[in-house]
């Protein structure tokens, strides 16, 4: 499943460039990738946009008790971060102080291994740090 | 159209039960709901039942032809429900569904689930499948984690502190002691739900509803069949259902369940019964944050002034509104398949009289609250005690 190595590469775009669906009909750009617009369904006119890499985090939490495939990193910070076009991302906040998450803060996507225990995928993915 | 009614209910203790597997369980509740109700077993039409993960946490699918098998009724139609925690909710509300349609006359909703099995990483990591797995779980998520930063920014806009948020629990446990068949049947201090330890900032252990094996079923006919056996019954006067995003990143606020005001709007309006009519909820707590949530999605309460509610006191046992006088998921127990029909039996319960330690003076109404995942799911049931009159 997680570590399956086609579920990952089909998700490259997504993870490593922030890449979502821009709906030309509607206007509206969606992330994670829709395959039918959320507003116009069949009349939507979908097409790849790369979302911005910067935002504001607009709730954190501090996780200490993990699933199974964390277990060796908690712990770790997790936020909804809203980024500059308004599109609200799911994402850890990493490379932070403390003191420097919170709700509000600037952040900005960074590039990061999110784990390599499974089958010898080793996954990357989008991760956030607070703008210094 | 015909009136649904539930006629019986039946269900295990809910906790640690490391001598029962799941097909125990199962078998137990169904067993014990067809013999309160007073039915024999060639008069069941269909089996529906609750399940959310038994895949992922004991390696086992096609529940409904596991049930139908484990209680010797082969060769009637078992459909096994899913809708991650409102696995059970979704599974009564088909049964529902099958009697109100006409195809079926008398049928059982039942839910269950084994989690303790296995380590706690490999449960959250089951539970996950209740979230975005590509996005959410992928990406570090815990449910924990998700309803945290639900609870954090709740805080944040009302004012909603730790400490009202541990109030739930206190009260949970409070009512989860007089309950019989729930996990924890002791009490607990705020103190003590504010010392536990942190599992996903701001929530803490005791803000978390428990991992729990667990099974309940509960019969439904209708109304005709049930005064024919002169058994005593409580009305489905509405059952209701909404979907959400998967994900909550998608939500449009993070701070309400657009689903459950939904699916709660539809069931005010089917039952003709107002939210300030409703004599006692159970809602779907599994973290303190929830029922806070729930209280005001469903209309109890203003936007904000929930958790004010609870640490006055107004939803305890003998307050204005008592909120999962069952204990909740918090002290009850979370069987995630179980969940929405151990509501239900609650309700079941309160109206009929047979609360015992826990009964509420003189119910008529009573309304349940069954979230799926951060809110993606939400099935909301009415229920009424019948009039003498009719």
């Amino acid at each position: 499943m997680q570590e399956a190595i086609p579920l990952n590469w089909r998700k490259y775009p997504e993870r490593y460039r922030l890449e979502g669906t821009h709906c030309e009909e509607c206007g509206q750009d969606f992330y994670p990738k829709k395959n039918i617009c959320p507003n116009c369904r069949r009349k939507g006119k979908l097409e790849d946009k790369q979302m911005p890499r910067e935002g504001k985090i607009i709730s954190y939490s501090k996780v200490k008790a993990s699933h199974k495939d964390f277990k060796d990193e908690t712990p770790y910070y997790v936020a909804l971060i809203e980024l500059k076009n308004g599109v609200t991302i799911f994402s850890q906040v990493v490379d932070s102080l403390d003191n420097e998450v919170e709700i509000g803060a600037e952040v900005e996507k960074v590039f990061r291994k999110l784990n390599d225990k499974k089958y010898g995928v080793i996954a990357y993915s989008h991760k956030f740090r607070v703008k210094k | 159209m015909r009136d649904v009614v539930i006629i019986g209910t039946g269900q295990t203790k809910f906790g640690e039960k490391w001598e029962k597997s799941l097909k125990a369980l199962m078998a137990e509740a169904g067993v014990k709901a067809v013999k309160n109700s007073k039915i024999k077993g060639e008069e069941i039409d269909a089996l529906y039942t609750g399940c959310m993960a038994s895949g992922r946490l004991v390696g086992q699918e096609h529940i409904g032809a596991l049930v139908a098998d484990q209680v010797g009724l082969n060769p009637i139609p078992s459909t096994r429900v899913e809708a991650a925690c409102a696995s059970g909710g979704t599974a009564l509300r088909t049964a529902y569904l099958s009697i109100k349609s006409g195809e079926h006359d008398l049928v059982v909703a039942g839910g269950g689930e084994k989690m303790v099995d296995v380590p706690t990483e490999r449960v959250n990591y089951a539970l996950g499948g209740a979230g975005d797995q590509e996005t959410e779980i992928f990406n570090g998520a815990t449910f924990a984690a998700l309803y945290a930063l639900m609870a954090r920014k709740h805080m944040e806009k009302y004012g909603t502190t730790e400490k009202q948020l541990a109030e739930v629990s206190v009260k949970n446990h409070e009512n989860g002691a007089k309950n019989p068949y729930a996990q924890y049947q002791r009490e607990i201090s705020v103190e003590s739900v504010m010392n536990s330890p942190e599992i996903a900032s701001p929530l803490k252990l005791f803000d978390c509803s428990p991992i729990t094996d667990g099974a309940a079923s509960v019969v439904l006919t209708t109304k005709e069949k049930a005064e024919e056996k002169g058994k005593d019954y409580i009305e489905i006067k509405a059952s209701a259902q909404a979907s959400d995003t998967l994900n909550l990143a998608n939500r449009k606020s993070i701070t309400e369940i657009k689903a459950t005001q939904q699916a709660s709007r539809k069931a005010y309006e089917q039952s003709g019964i107002k939210p300030e009519q409703v004599d006692f909820a159970e809602v779907h707590d599994c973290f303190t944050i929830a029922e806070i949530l729930a209280m005001e999605d469903l209309g109890f309460y203003e936007k904000g002034e929930a958790a004010k509610a609870v640490e006055q006191g107004k939803t305890k046992l003998e307050g204005e509104l008592p909120i999962n006088p069952s204990g909740g998921l918090k002290a009850k127990g979370h069987p995630v398949g179980a969940t929405g029909i151990a509501q239900a039996i609650e309700a079941y319960k309160q109206l009929t009289g047979k609360a015992k330690e826990r009964q509420i003076e003189n119910p008529k109404t009573a309304l349940t609250h069954n979230i799926g995942g951060t809110g993606a799911t939400a099935v909301v049931h009415m229920f009424q005690k019948p009039s003498k009159e009719e």
